[in-house]
Order: structure tokens, then sequence, then C-alpha cells
């Protein structure tokens, strides 16, 4: 049975993660060598931990009320006074909007790519581990869900349930599910093949612990690596989503929903209406970059 | 090769029930009841329980469903709420409509991808292909709709060169082939085109990088052959891989047209789904969706058959 219909992703999960099954003494510490000596992804986590900081303490660094509505100084350039990055066509300001904003298109990303890493994860480990019929029961459900393009799946989902930010969690959750799972199933089959698995049930350790000790540390690894780089997408889409109006809803601060509402002043304010977009091509490019120096730092082959 | 055609159709049955089980499912995720659109809220209790026999909704789910799709099966996806027309005849020309874009941000991804994927590959390792590689995490990471914007904002508004948005400038959703078409065509594609271009370009590159590594290569260096004929070698080794990644691609752009759609008011499936989802337009939404999924579905059934029958070493 073939089943190459791997989602936007550039994985070929096909090769065997064998560095990740010689974890010796000082693994880590030759990993953070590694990372240490790559300047793009050092530079990329520091943009990122930036923007996150940034969007939690919210309240503390935005200049203005993002709130605050003005009649007389709607769509104020970027760069005058008082407003760094300008006001949008509410008068509000831009700079103050697009750091609460960050609260929720970060959230809208991140969170659908941990609980699909905690479903998809959990199931395709144990697809892998105990293969025959429950394996094939979990695979199939996945192949479902994979015969939908993802955005199509999420828009419908969140179509269905109506707009808000929970129901978008959940779309989002559920497209992001079946590809960590098959990573997941796929590393678990091949770590469960290896000699010192073969060996370990040889001795009197329960299933418990080999599953714990000799599986979960061997493969936990690259499925975190693949989930991170899934942030990239999920932010797209999230951010797609309440483009669309299917997330929050006004007068929250969203990136995906500011750009949706500035698009109507591209005429008068172009830059400014571009401004969000910018906040969610960094964040994606970063979690790209980042998650591929993780990558090649860690060693894992996907 | 005939067994493994079967095989794979067979395979493909499971799946389609899987995704009409999914679609059908939508109108029961949703809150509130699939009539609630249709009635007012203080509609007496004999006209709501009327129009529940009338549609079926009073019997069980599962027969609810055998239903369903009896009619799904024969073209039948209902009357959409909002217009009154049958969903098929709203979902059919629409469904033009997206193709159209969805092949020419297809075509114009593969042949970017293709070259700066071939050049980073060749080039492996060197200040070229960062460059390339760069390009294609760009491609990948960026927004595509906030680059329509922006494109819209560079080649509408600054420079009045195209237009902003709709399909011609009479209103009408029917596509024929004149200047005026392509004019509207060609914003969309190109916001359409940069996920692609960005995934064909990291395959093309691992597929070249690791073909030129391989022994064969070696012995047709060192029987002197030129490097054009070498790189011909290549290509055609790559092509299988390369053909399935952009088949597969088409099917995202088909099935994810929605946001560029919306940007461009582009009268296909995505702007219907927009519509349908907004209108709560339920009958719509999911007719939509189940044609998007079924083709898609066809599509990667197509792509692995191509595949195989391309390069029989794939087979399992």
């Amino acid at each position: 049975m073939t089943a190459p219909t791997m989602d936007a992703s550039p994985l070929n999960a096909a090769e065997a993660p064998q560095t990740v099954g010689t974890k010796r003494r000082g693994y880590w510490s030759t990993v953070w060598d590694r990372l240490r000596r790559d300047p793009v992804t050092i530079g990329c986590a520091t943009i990122i931990l930036v923007i996150l900081l940034a969007a939690i303490f919210a309240p503390l660094i935005a200049p203005h009320d993002p709130y605050k509505t003005s009649m007389l100084k709607r769509l104020a350039p970027v760069g005058s006074e008082n407003f760094l990055l300008g006001t949008d066509e509410l008068g509000r300001d831009m700079l103050s909007r697009l750091i609460y904003g960050g609260r929720v298109s970060l959230f809208t990303a991140i969170a659908p790519v941990l609980g699909a890493l905690l479903i998809g994860g959990t199931l395709g480990v144990l697809a892998g581990f105990l293969g025959g019929r429950v394996n094939m029961i979990i695979m199939r459900m996945m192949d479902v869900l994979y015969a939908f393009p993802s955005i199509l799946l999420a828009i419908a989902i969140s179509g269905a349930l109506g707009s808000g930010i929970g129901n978008a969690v959940i779309s989002l959750t559920l497209i992001f599910t079946p590809p960590i799972c098959r990573v997941a199933e796929t590393v678990t089959t091949q770590v469960r093949n290896l000699d010192f698995v073969q060996a370990a049930r040889a001795t009197p350790a329960s299933t418990g612990r080999i599953l714990r000790v000799h599986i979960l540390g061997n493969v936990l690894g690259p499925i975190l690596i693949y989930a991170s780089s899934l942030v990239s997408v999920s932010i797209i889409v999230a951010s797609g989503l309440s483009f669309l109006g299917l997330g929050v809803s006004p007068p929250e601060a969203d990136w995906g929903l500011m750009l949706n509402t500035l698009r109507q002043s591209i005429y008068v304010a172009p830059l400014n209406a571009a401004l969000p977009g910018v906040m969610i091509f960094i964040t994606g490019f970063c979690f790209n970059l980042m998650s591929d120096g993780l990558r090649s730092a860690m060693d894992v082959k996907l | 090769m005939l067994l493994y055609v079967i095989n794979r159709l067979l395979y493909t049955i499971p799946i389609a029930v899987g995704v009409s089980i999914i679609c059908f499912a939508l109108v029961h995720i949703g809150p509130g009841d699939p009539l609630s659109t249709l009635l007012p809220e203080d509609a007496p209790q004999d006209v709501v329980d009327r129009l529940k026999a009338e549609y079926g909704l009073d019997k069980p789910l599962v027969i609810q469903y055998v239903l369903w799709l009896g009619k799904a099966l024969t073209g039948d996806f209902g009357i959409s709420i909002v217009t009154s027309r049958s969903v098929l005849g709203e979902v059919l020309p629409a469904l033009v409509n997206s193709l159209i874009l969805a092949i020419g941000g297809s075509i114009v991804g593969f042949f970017v991808g293709t070259l700066l994927g071939g050049l980073a590959g060749y080039f492996h390792g060197r200040p070229a292909d960062r460059i390339f590689t760069g390009i294609a995490i760009t491609g990948v990471s960026v927004p595509h709709y906030w680059l329509a914007i922006v494109l819209v904002i560079i080649f509408a508004v600054e420079l009045p060169w195209l237009p902003s948005l709709g399909m011609n400038m009479s209103g009408s959703t029917e596509f024929s082939f004149s200047i005026e078409n392509f004019r509207h065509m060609v914003l969309p594609v190109i916001a359409l085109s940069v996920i692609p271009a960005g995934i064909v370009t990291r395959t093309v590159r691992g597929a070249v990088a690791e073909l030129l590594n391989q022994e064969f290569v070696e012995a047709l260096r060192a029987k002197g052959m030129s490097e054009g004929r070498i790189v011909r070698h290549v290509a055609k080794n790559a092509a299988p891989q390369v053909l399935a990644v952009m088949g597969l691609q088409m099917g995202y752009l088909l099935g994810g047209s929605i946001l560029i759609e919306t940007v461009f008011a582009w009268p296909g499936t995505g702007l219907l789904l927009n519509n349908a989802i907004f209108s709560r337009d339920i009958p719509l939404l999911q007719g939509t969706i189940l044609v998007l999924a079924l083709i898609f579905v066809a599509l990667n059934l197509l792509v692995d058959v191509a595949q195989v029958t391309l390069d029989p070493r794939i087979k399992r």
C-alpha cells in the first residue's frame, strides 16, 4: 500500500533515524555546541522569543491602548509622531495592536500543534509500537483525514462550527493530527525493530518500561522537531481563518483579522495595511528556519 | 502493474466513504438545528415537524446518511438554502473557475520551482544553493493571502497596471479566453504559485543533489559524457517524484483557494464556500467540500498510478 499523500511538508520519513538510536553521553552538549555555531538558528530563536515576550507582556510594553479609537487620527501614516507604526482604520495605534495581536495569533498557531502533538503523537506511537490491527485502524482513520486538502478541512470544520478562537483551535488540531501521527508511527516502527529494543524485550523489562525508556526516549526528538516545523504552517492557516472572519471577532486584535479589516484602506494607507502580514510572515519564516536548524543540530533525519 | 492499479482503486473506496461521512457530519457538528437558518425562531412546532419530515431530519442519523449518500451518488447534493438553486448547479461553474486558477498557479509554481531547485541541487552546498533555498523557505513561509494584498497594492494601486479584483469588467462569472480575463488572472495566479514554487524547489533540490551523488552519474562523467546530457539523465530520474509533488500541490491549490479567491473576489469554489459559511448555507457548504475532497482523492489516485507507471521501482 503506498500512501505518499504527505501534507505540504518536504518530509521523507522513509529514512531510518539511526543516528537517533545512538544517543550517547553528552548528546545534548553536542547539540548545544552545534547550535551555538549556527547564527541563523540562534537569530530566529531570538526573534521568536522577542515576539513571544512582547505578546505576553503586552500591557507593559504597548505604548497605547489597543482598543482606543479616534475618528480624528484615522490611518495616520507609518512613522507619525506619537504613532510609530501609524494608526488603523478606526484610529487605533498599530504598534499596540500588533503587540496585542500576537497574543491571539501565537496562541491559535501554537495551541493546535501542541494538541495535535498530544493526540497524533500518542496515536502514532501506539500504532507503531503495537503494530498489527491497531496500527491498521489508526492509520486508515488518518488516511481519511489526509484525503482533504488541509486548509479546506480546517475551513470546513471552522465554518460548520462557527467563528471563534476555540473552534479555530479545534479545527486546526484536527488537521495537524494526521501528519504528526504518521511521522510518530514511522519513527516508532523503525525504533521498535532496532536490535536494542529486541534485546530489551528478551529481558524481564515490562512493556511499559520498554515503551517509556527505549521507545519514547528515541522517538520524541524527531516528533518534536517535526511538530515545530508545523508551527510555521499553523500560523499561516490560523491567521488565514481569522482573515476570513472565522477567528476572533472585532474589536479584538489579531494579525489575520487586522489584515482583513485594513484591506479596505489599501488605497489610503498601503503600508499600514501590509504590516500585520509582515508579522505573520516573520513568525512563520523564523519558525521554519529554527526548526531546520534544530533538525540538523540534533542530527535528525525526517 | 494492473494488479497495483486495481489494489489502489479498491483502497480508494473506504477513503471516499470516510470522506463522505465527514462531509455528512459537518451538518451535525454545527450549533443549532440544520433548519434554524430556514425558519424564523418563533415558527410553530407543527411547521418545524413537517419540514423536518420533508428533509428527512426526523430519521436516525444512519438512515439520514444513507439517504443523503444515495442522492449524492446520483449528483443530487440538495438545494442551496440561499439561492434556492441546485448545489451542483452552483458548484460546477465555480469549479471551472477555480481549476483555471489552480492550473495556472501549478504551472508557474512548477517552472519556477524546477528552475530554482535544479540550480540549488546542482550547486549543492555552494552560495547559489543557499540563496535559492532561502527563496524556497520564503515561499513556503509567506502568507499567500497577504502576498495577494501586497501584489494588489503594488500592481493595482501604486502602479495601475493590472485589475485588482473580479474576473472581468462586466461581472460575468463565465471564463473565456480573452486578454481581459488573462489580465485579471495574473495577480491571483502569482499569489497562488508561491507555495508550490517553494515546495517544488525543495523537492527538486533534494532529488537532484541526491542523484548527482549516485554512482551512475560518476560512471557517466568517467565515460566523458557532456554536462548537458548528464543533466538530462538526472532530470529523467527526478521527474516522477517532482510530478507527484506537483500533482498534490494542484489539489492543495484547488482546495485552499478560498483565501486568494476572497482577496480577488474570483468567482470560484473558494468564494462559494466563503458565502456558504457566512450565510450558513449548510447544503452548499457540504456539497462544495464533498466535490473538492473527492477531486483530491481522485487526484491522489492518479498521482500514485502515474508515479508507478513512470518509475516501477516505487511499487511496494
